[in-house]
């Protein structure tokens, strides 16, 4: 198990969505996106998937991002930390 | 892309979840190929996927190192780790990230993705970054991807 299953987290967007689908509905769907490429570290982990990763900020201070596992797929998951909010606008790009 | 040597020194093979049984004996097939050619491989995947390999070749005649999947990621990411070939295993959406991470993070380097299952087509059609693709339908069956790979590899006269 990875820190991120240990931390206090919203699953978004259920088991099976794809990852090109949880890129799409961080886009529609939040004000504040961002964009990352894969190794990108978020909570201490390295962050998988297709470039460009969308990451989501709501409230100033909650982060949505794409988790992925081999066996379940990604999963769209909402994690609150302001600090880490933070530290995506200061490290992340505004454009794809 | 730099100049990449016939027979890899260094091979990386990132398994993914081990549903499909056919990835199992393709991954032995393409890890004791390449080790019988002089190429460290290290395999890459969950502990499932790696505990399936141990117990199933428990004197390492085909395997020889492996690493859970978060650690090899992480020491590519943290440039500790690299290789001259990268072949990813992939059946569902999530191996296909791990590919492209890979294609990513090793954008010098070769690689190869193995895409079967069911219904490989779609998922062969997601990849939009650069790679040599094999593609087959193969769940329980091995034999018709392993024909396919050794034609990538040059194997095709190998009798293993």
């Amino acid at each position: 198990m990875g820190c991120i299953e240990n931390l206090k987290y919203e699953m978004i967007l259920p088991l099976g969505a794809s990852f090109k689908e949880c890129r799409e509905y961080v886009e529609k769907n939040f004000k504040e996106f961002w964009y990352v490429d894969p190794g990108y570290k978020l909570f201490d982990e390295y962050i998988i998937g297709l470039p460009p990763i969308a990451l989501g900020i709501e409230d100033g201070r909650k982060i949505i991002f794409p988790y992925t596992k081999p066996c379940h797929g990604t999963y769209l998951l909402r994690i609150e930390d302001q600090n880490e909010a933070e530290r995506v606008r200061k490290t992340a790009r505004k454009k794809k | 892309m730099t100049d990449i040597p016939a027979i890899p020194k260094k091979a990386l093979i990132v398994l993914g979840c081990p549903e499909a049984p056919a990835q199992q004996a393709l991954a032995f097939h393409v890890a004791y190929n390449l080790k019988t050619r002089g190429t460290d491989v290290l395999i890459a995947g969950n502990p499932s996927v790696l505990n399936l390999l141990k117990v199933s070749d428990p004197e390492k005649h085909y395997i020889a190192d492996t690493m859970v999947l978060e650690k090899c990621i992480a020491e590519v990411v943290e440039r500790k780790r690299d290789c001259d070939l990268c072949v990813v295993f992939a059946h569902n959406d999530a191996a296909i990230a791990y590919a492209a991470t890979m294609r990513h993070l090793l954008p010098e380097r070769r690689l190869v993705v193995i895409i079967f299952g069911k219904d490989p087509g779609p998922l062969a059609d997601e990849i939009n970054f650069p790679c040599e693709k094999v593609v087959d339908k193969a769940v329980h069956n091995p034999v018709p991807l392993k024909a396919k790979i050794n034609e990538v590899f040059g194997w095709a006269v190998s009798r293993t």
